[in-house]
């Protein structure tokens, strides 16, 4: 199984030069690093999203516009409804401490109409509308909307930005498979003289190719793992010291899965290089007689 | 450039390639180990035709030609071991397999100490016998050298004519470019191929009706 890594020390001693040296383990790093970055925040955003799809899925808000409504009665309307799990009713006192925010001392003012606001959650299948119809029996104005409604552009935007850093992520593995192709073929340049004796001596375009394919595993695993090293102190960093990162995602990191999916990049990362450098330096040798 | 060359080389043969600088003697010798292909014509090498052989078939070809470089084409930063050995190795041998007969050759050739040694240490005369110990490890069928003896002295030479002679005599076919004539005159049974302005001079046309195959077809 690929007889091609496990070169004997005459095969590797042909290329020459100490190992990790060039441009490649860092490039790779430097890719792998940002790939594992992009791809940990597209994560959190994808589980941020499901997070709150979950919550809302099923959550509506009863509203009754300009408040002067008994808001226990209320309530207790609601929660008689069949299909209700939980009636969250809204404080007027929390509402108005909102208020405040924009209107300043003015929003403890009496005659400032506060709408009364319910929030409940639905069990599948629930009939929202014979709820609204019933609220209306002791609110005339009192109107129902779906949660899912009022977010549904911040979950397009959720699902929008998860395809940013997906396309980020091809990019700069596009990025990383185009600066392989530049190394393999500087490291060929560089290599010319041993390749012409090599081919002169009877070795096929794939024994040469094998060396160049190594050389380029290596660096590209070298680097790349490297890189995931640094991106997950960094993602440690931020998701344990920074607690502004709760409040970003909702409290929605990386599962297991998503930490094995970000363990595996860099790997794969490495498959991308080895067989971009293969397809580089048979394509280039080729050109040779 | 070479032009209306129309000849044959016997297997087994002895050949020296002749004729002042400039006469086409190392472009012939490059048709003859697959550096290059002609532009016209065709080349025929064991019996089949390579000019238009495919890529993938001429390191099968060039396996069977051992070639001496006028320059030597060591690598630089492998040992004279390494260098040797190189054919062997490209042919499939393991690290083991290979090491008795490059020290045996390298021991024939005179530089047994020296096979830790990188060519950039190595004076002219004794990279020239590392080019030539790597040209025949693998007992070629064909065996090509440009100016084999350029950089050595006259013992040295002698003996390495004496092993082109034992090679020939086991089948090898050789062609050797030189300007010694002396060389020529010390080999007995060799043929002498002159070139001149990129043409064949053949006055007795043994080229055109060479003598029957010894060792290879």
């Amino acid at each position: 199984m690929l007889p091609w890594l496990f070169a004997s020390p005459a095969d590797r001693r042909l290329l020459g030069g100490p190992r990790l040296r060039g441009a490649t383990p860092w490039l790779i790093g430097i890719m792998s690093f940002s790939i594992l970055i992009i791809a940990a925040s597209g994560l959190v955003l994808a589980n941020t999203a499901g997070l709150l799809t979950r919550s809302i899925q099923s959550r509506y808000l009863l509203e009754v516009p300009g408040g002067g409504v008994n808001l226990d009665a209320l309530t207790a309307v609601v929660r008689s409804c069949p299909g209700v799990t939980n009636v969250e009713a809204v404080p007027q006192s929390e509402m108005r401490r909102t208020l405040e925010k924009w209107l300043g001392p003015e929003a403890s003012n009496a005659d400032l109409p506060v709408p009364a606001l319910i929030n409940f959650d639905v069990r599948s299948g629930a009939d929202v509308h014979a709820i609204e119809q019933r609220a209306r029996s002791l609110a005339p104005a009192a109107h129902v909307s779906a949660h899912r409604d009022s977010l549904a552009p911040l979950l397009r935007s959720l699902r929008i930005l998860q395809w940013v850093a997906f396309g980020l992520v091809v990019l700069l593995a596009s990025a990383a498979a185009a600066a392989v192709v530049l190394a393999a073929r500087g490291a060929l340049d560089t290599h010319r003289f041993t390749i012409e004796v090599m081919h002169g001596i009877g070795a096929t375009d794939l024994q040469v190719t094998h060396l160049f394919q190594r050389k380029i595993a290596i660096d590209a695993l070298a680097g790349g793992v490297a890189g995931a090293v640094l991106a997950g102190v960094v993602l440690l960093l931020f998701t344990t010291g920074a607690s502004f990162a709760q409040e970003l995602t909702g409290g929605a990191f990386l599962t297991l899965g998503d930490i094995l999916i970000l363990a595996l990049l860099p790997f794969a990362l490495t498959i991308l290089a080895t067989f971009v450098a293969r397809a580089a330096v048979l394509a280039a040798l080729r050109e040779a007689l | 450039m070479l032009r209306d060359l129309d000849f044959r080389l016997a297997g087994g043969g002895f050949y020296f390639l002749t004729g002042p600088s400039g006469a086409g003697k190392t472009s012939l010798l490059k048709l003859l180990y697959l550096a290059q292909r002609p532009t016209r014509g065709r080349v025929r090498l064991f019996g089949d035709e390579i000019s238009e052989a495919p890529r993938d078939a001429l390191p099968d070809y060039r396996r069977r030609i051992g070639v001496v470089f006028q320059d030597f084409r060591l690598i630089r930063h492998l040992s004279a071991f390494d260098n040797v050995a190189l054919p062997l190795r490209i042919a499939g041998a393991k690290e083991d397999e290979a090491e008795g007969p490059v020290r045996e050759m390298l021991a024939w050739v005179g530089l047994a100490d020296r096979a830790s040694a990188r060519p950039p240490t190595l004076s002219g005369g004794e990279q020239q016998r590392v080019a030539i110990a790597r040209a025949v490890i693998n007992r070629p069928e064909l065996l090509v050298a440009d100016e084999p003896t350029g950089n050595v002295d006259a013992e040295m030479a002698r003996r390495l004519m004496g092993l082109f002679s034992a090679l020939n005599r086991l089948g090898t076919t050789v062609v050797v470019a030189t300007h010694d004539v002396g060389l020529i005159g010390s080999t007995p049974g060799a043929q002498m191929i002159r070139l001149e302005n990129g043409g064949l001079v053949d006055p007795t046309g043994i080229l055109k009706n060479p003598p029957p195959p010894r060792g290879m077809s």
